[in-house]
Order: structure tokens, then sequence, then C-alpha cells
């Protein structure tokens, strides 16, 4: 009941503000008849409906996740937005590595295993993407062999 | 005669070697993945996307591949059904009725290549279907105009509403994110910016293949962490694979009626392959009445969801085709690729680029015969796939996908909007707010806005515009019927529990 009622009344806000924001969206002197702003206004009309529905009759909570799993899954999260940064600056093989052991590790919590999958893992996908499929990806950070020469 | 000039132009492009070679290889990963329990046609098919893209394949090439991996996971996904009564994607979920208790009998190899036959009898007349069907619908499409095409989108995302969730306001809500997040970026009419807030990264809008890879892949991926891969668990053993030639003879009406209604359930929009699949095993049972055994592991209970099912993934591709309207989560996804591509589906697309079409339909029967062909005797090869444990297949797909979206843009800002959509496909899928109709409004929004702005620029803001054809009432009538029918149909459709041991 909860977790509709919660959700429901973020989307009735988010869809207020998306409607707002969309009054502030700039129009053209060369505008057609309807203009820029009434479709998403009338989505967001539409949605703030809808998340109001479900404020009044929510359906049965699902079962969140407690404890260890919320853990789980929250480090799982955050090495993602990690990856999302490293992999650039820090080229394909280490971040993928650390990365998918981590995430094996989540699943399966054996560090050895986890530790061998995540270094298997990188390097297979690396020579599968980089010579079979011709994608254009460093295995190592750029200046670590630049300098050298 | 046309037809046959048609196919012949198709098969002359798809039966060059290499063409050939990219439908097996198509076959052969698409089977894989459908075997794969947790990764379906649609998360399969979404993070091969980016991939192909950047292969820089030719626009035939690049579909003929992706079709052939959508139909070899729609095989793939009874292996994991029978075997391991875990179904591989949704559709799959009727073939556990009958398959698995089949497989306990010690009939596993006779189950398995039975559902082969009948997924290729299914997928075989629904691709026949596909190509008398399509270029009638074309001619018809031909009509459309701007007010008939909103209609039209609005009809799409009525009838999905309605069928995929338990919830009309969760439905419609999930509709209105996708749509919304459409809407960012510049916009078509005047140029400017709309909804981003000053970051540059929002001026080019948002990429359709990031939310979907997001909410299809990264999605499952959490899913998998909280269930810590608890569903791989220990199926049953295959021990020696023989044709059952009288179980397939037995089946042939089953299957040619289950087909039949497979892909008039995948022509729906919105209804796509499970209610394909649920609808042919729901009429075959009542068909073979209460001494037919059903649910006990009879063959016919195996042939009739696999071919409904095979057939309705073909019956979706005809209002894709032919509209640019998708019926399921996958063909959203096959809607995705051609857009990549920069193909726009629809009537035009039969006349200007036939080469196109039929080129797809041929490759289809042949990706077809190459399925039945490589299902028959490797079925061995794909179930020792099965043993691939999960805490090396959901990092692995994490890392397919990151390097998929990556590779598009080269953006870590990609890669953060990849992982929110993760999070946020998660969240909704929890609260059992479906997500196909949230990927569907990013990718027909601008198209639905276009098509608004456009009628009441050609009627000069008259809203009745809207209603002035008999095509488009139609529409109407059928989109308000589509929303509102599955609310009281709901306890009729309701859907059988698995077996459980």
């Amino acid at each position: 009941m909860l977790s509709d009622r919660i959700f429901g009344l973020v989307a009735v806000l988010v869809a207020l503000a998306y409607i707002a924001s969309a009054t502030q969206v700039q129009t053209s002197f060369l505008s057609d008849p309807v203009g820029p702003k009434a479709f998403p206004m009338l989505v967001g009309a539409v949605a703030a409906l809808c998340g109001l529905y479900m404020v009044i009759k929510p359906d049965a909570d699902p079962q969140w996740p407690v404890g260890k799993t919320l853990l789980a899954l929250f480090v799982c999260v955050v090495v993602l937005v990690a990856y999302a940064y490293a992999l650039k600056p820090l080229g394909f093989l280490i971040p993928t590595a650390i990365t998918a052991a981590i995430l094996s590790y989540q699943i399966s919590p054996r560090p050895t295993t986890a530790i061998i999958t995540g270094i298997g893992l990188s390097i297979g996908l690396f020579v599968l993407f980089k010579y079979a499929l011709g994608l254009g990806l460093f295995p190592f950070p750029k200046d670590w062999f630049a300098n050298g020469a | 005669m046309e037809i046959l000039n048609n196919l012949a132009l198709g098969f002359s492009i798809a039966l060059s070697p290499y063409t050939l070679m990219l439908a097996v290889a198509g076959c052969f990963i698409g089977t894989i993945i459908g075997a794969l329990p947790g990764l379906g046609p649609s998360n399969g098919v979404a993070i091969l996307i980016p991939i192909t893209f950047t292969l820089g394949l030719d626009a035939t090439s690049a579909l003929v591949l992706m079709t052939s991996v959508y139909y070899g996971a729609m095989y793939g996904g009874r292996i994991s059904s029978i075997l391991l009564n875990i179904p591989g994607d949704e559709p799959a979920l009727m073939t556990t009725l009958d398959g698995y208790p089949m497989a306990k009998q010690g009939k596993a190899g006779n189950a398995l290549v039975l559902s082969g036959v009948a997924s290729f009898v299914g997928a075989f007349l629904a691709t026949i279907g596909l190509l008398l069907l399509a270029p009638i619908l074309a001619r018809v499409a031909y009509k459309f105009g701007p007010a008939e095409y909103f209609a039209l989108y609005l009809l799409a995302f009525c009838t999905l509403g309605g069928m995929a969730s338990n919830n009309q306001a969760k439905a419609a809500l999930a509709s209105c994110i996708g749509l919304a997040i459409a809407m960012i970026g510049l916009d078509n009419n005047s140029g400017l910016p709309r909804f981003t807030f000053g970051n540059l990264h929002l001026m080019d809008g948002i990429d359709f293949l990031v939310a979907i890879v997001g909410l299809f892949a990264i999605a499952e991926v959490f899913f998998f962490i909280e269930g810590k891969g608890k569903s791989s668990s220990i199926g049953v053993k295959l021990d020696k694979v023989s044709i059952p030639w009288r179980e397939i003879f037995l089946s042939k009406w089953t299957m040619l009626r289950a087909s039949l209604v497979g892909f008039i359930a995948g022509i729906l929009p919105g209804a796509g392959a499970s209610l394909g699949s649920f609808l042919a095993y729901m009429s075959e049972k009542s068909i073979a009445g209460k001494n037919g055994g059903f649910g006990t592991g009879v063959p016919k209970g195996v042939a009739a969801p696999e071919s409904g099912n095979n057939a309705a993934a073909g019956g979706a591709l005809v209002p894709m085709l032919t509209l640019g309207v998708p019926g399921s989560g996958t063909t959203a996804v096959l809607l995705a690729l051609l857009m990549t591509l920069n193909i726009t589906p629809g009537p035009t697309l039969f006349t200007d680029r036939p080469e196109v079409v039929w080129g797809l339909i041929a490759s289809l029967l042949i990706a077809n015969v190459v399925l039945l062909l490589m299902n028959v005797p490797m079925v061995k090869i794909f179930v020792r796939v099965l043993q691939v444990p999960a805490w090396v297949l959901l990092p692995g797909v994490t890392m397919i996908s990151f390097v998929g979206i990556y590779s598009l843009s080269g953006s870590y800002f990609d890669l953060l909007l990849m992982v929110a959509f993760g999070a946020l496909g998660y969240i909704l899928r929890k609260l059992d707010i479906p997500t196909v109709p949230v990927i569907l409004g990013i990718l027909l929004g601008r198209h639905m806005e276009d098509a608004l702005r456009r009628a009441m620029v050609l009627s000069d803001g008259d809203l009745t515009y809207l209603f002035s054809s008999p095509i488009a009432i139609g529409l109407w009538i059928a989109a308000v019927a589509g929303f509102i029918a599955p609310m009281f149909l709901r306890g009729l459709l309701a859907r059988p529990q698995r077996v459980t041991d």
C-alpha cells in the first residue's frame, strides 16, 4: 500500500514540476497552432492523474529487499556509477576486471572465483571486442605508454 | 505474381554468402541468448544493437543479423523452460506447463525436438502470413494522415498498457514517463531546447538505446543480485535425442491452429508473443478437454505454446514494418534498431526500400530453416549453455551493455543514464509498473507529437479534425476499447500458475 502511495505522490510532484517547466519553454515567433508546450503539458497532466490514482487506490506492497540484499544492490549501483566514470580515463582492462569481480561476488560470495571471473571476463571481452569486432577500445590508461616513448 | 517477384528480389539479397553467414551467426547467438535464463529476446537484442551499429554493417545486413537473433531467441527460450522449469523469456512461460513434466518423465529429448518443430511451423507460417498481409496493410497505411497516425499511436499505448499490466493507471503512467522523456532535447519545429535545464548532454535528447539497455539489461542484473542467482536451479538431465515422428505427426493440427491464433495475437498492437502462446495453449487445452491431460506433460501441450509464440513473433512484425508501431517489447527494440539505421518503418518503406523489406522477409525464411536444422541435432550444445553460472553470465551481460553504449557516443554521461534507467527499471518492475510502455513512449513520443502538431496545422487548430475520417474514428474506438476491455476480461485471462515440484 505504502509503496504505491509514495511512488504515486512522487509521480504527481514530478509531473507538476514537468508541467511547470513546460510553461517555461521558449516559443519562436514562427509557431504552429499547438506549439512546443501543449503536448508535454498534456503528458504531464495524464501522468499526474495516474499518480493520483495510485495514491488513492494503491496495490499491495511488493517485497522490498532488506539488510544484506539491499546493501548488495546499493554496492552494485555505486560500482556501476564508478565504472561509468572510470572507463574512459583508466582504459578497459582494469576497471572492467574490478567491476566484474565485484558484481560476481555479489551474486556468489566466493572471493577467489569472483577475482578469476573478473580477470577472465575483462581479458576475454577485450579480445572479443577489440580483435573480433574491431571496436576502438583502449586497454590501459593512454598516458602509461605515451610518456615512456 | 508480384509477391513472387518481390520474393525473388529478397532472396537475391539474402542468399549472398555474406548475408547467409550473418543469418547463421545470428541464429546461433540468438538461440544461446534465448536459452540463457534471464536473457530473453528483448534484452538480448537490446544489448546487441549498439555493437551492431558500431560494427558499421549496412542496413540490410544489420537487419538480417538482428532479426535472426530475434527469431533464434524465440526458439531458444524453450530450452530452459523444458529442462529447468525456468522460462528463458516471458513468452516461454507456457511451455514450462507441459514441457517440464514431460522432461521429468524422461522424455526431455522428445520435448525439445517436438518444440523445435512446433517453433518452426509457427514461425514459418507467420512469415508467410507476414509476406501476404504486410503489402496489403501497407497499401491501407498510405491513406493515413497525421490525424490517423496520432490515433494509431494512442491505440498502441492503450492496448499495450491494457494488456501488459494489471493496473491501467500504472500502465498509463509508464507510457507518460516514456513520452515525457522523449520530449527532452531540441524541439523538432522551433529548434529550441526543451527540458534540458542547460545541460549540453541533454540537447540531443536521450538516446533510446541507452534507455532500452538500462531498463531491460541492467535492471535484470539488479533482479539477479536480489535473487542471488537462486533461479539457476538443477534441472532435468538430457540423455539421448531422437526424433519423435509419431508425436510430431499427432500434433500437426495443434501446431496449425496454434500458429493461426498466435499470428493474430501478434498482429494486435501491444499483445505480442506472450499473449500468443497463452491463447494458443488455452484454446488447445479446451479443444483437448479434460481427458487431454494438459499440464501433465503431453506433447500437444508443448507444441501449442511454442507454435503460438513463434507465430506471434512473426505477426508482431506486421504492424511494426507497415505502420511503424511495434506490437511487443521485442519489436519495440527492433523498431529502435531500424531508427538507429535511419530506416523509417511505414508504408513508404515498401515502395522506397523494397530491398530492405523483402531481403528481411527472405532472410526470415532462411533463418527459420537454419534454426530448425541447428536446433534438432545441436540441441545438446545449447543445453550446455544453460550450465553457464549466473556469477559469470550477469557480470558479462553488464560489461557488454557498458561497452555497447560506450562505443555509441564515448561519453560517460550515457553510461550514467543507463545505470539510472537500470535503477528506474528495477523500481518500476518491483511496483508492477510495466517497462515496455516506457520504451514505446521514448521511441514514439516525437512522432506522436509531430502527428498532433501537423494535424493541427492542417486544420488550423480545429480539434475535431482528429476524428474527421472513418479510419481515425475506428482507431479511437479501438484505443478506448483496448484500454478498458482488459479490466473486465482480467478474470477470464488469469494466467495459470507455474508447475512447482
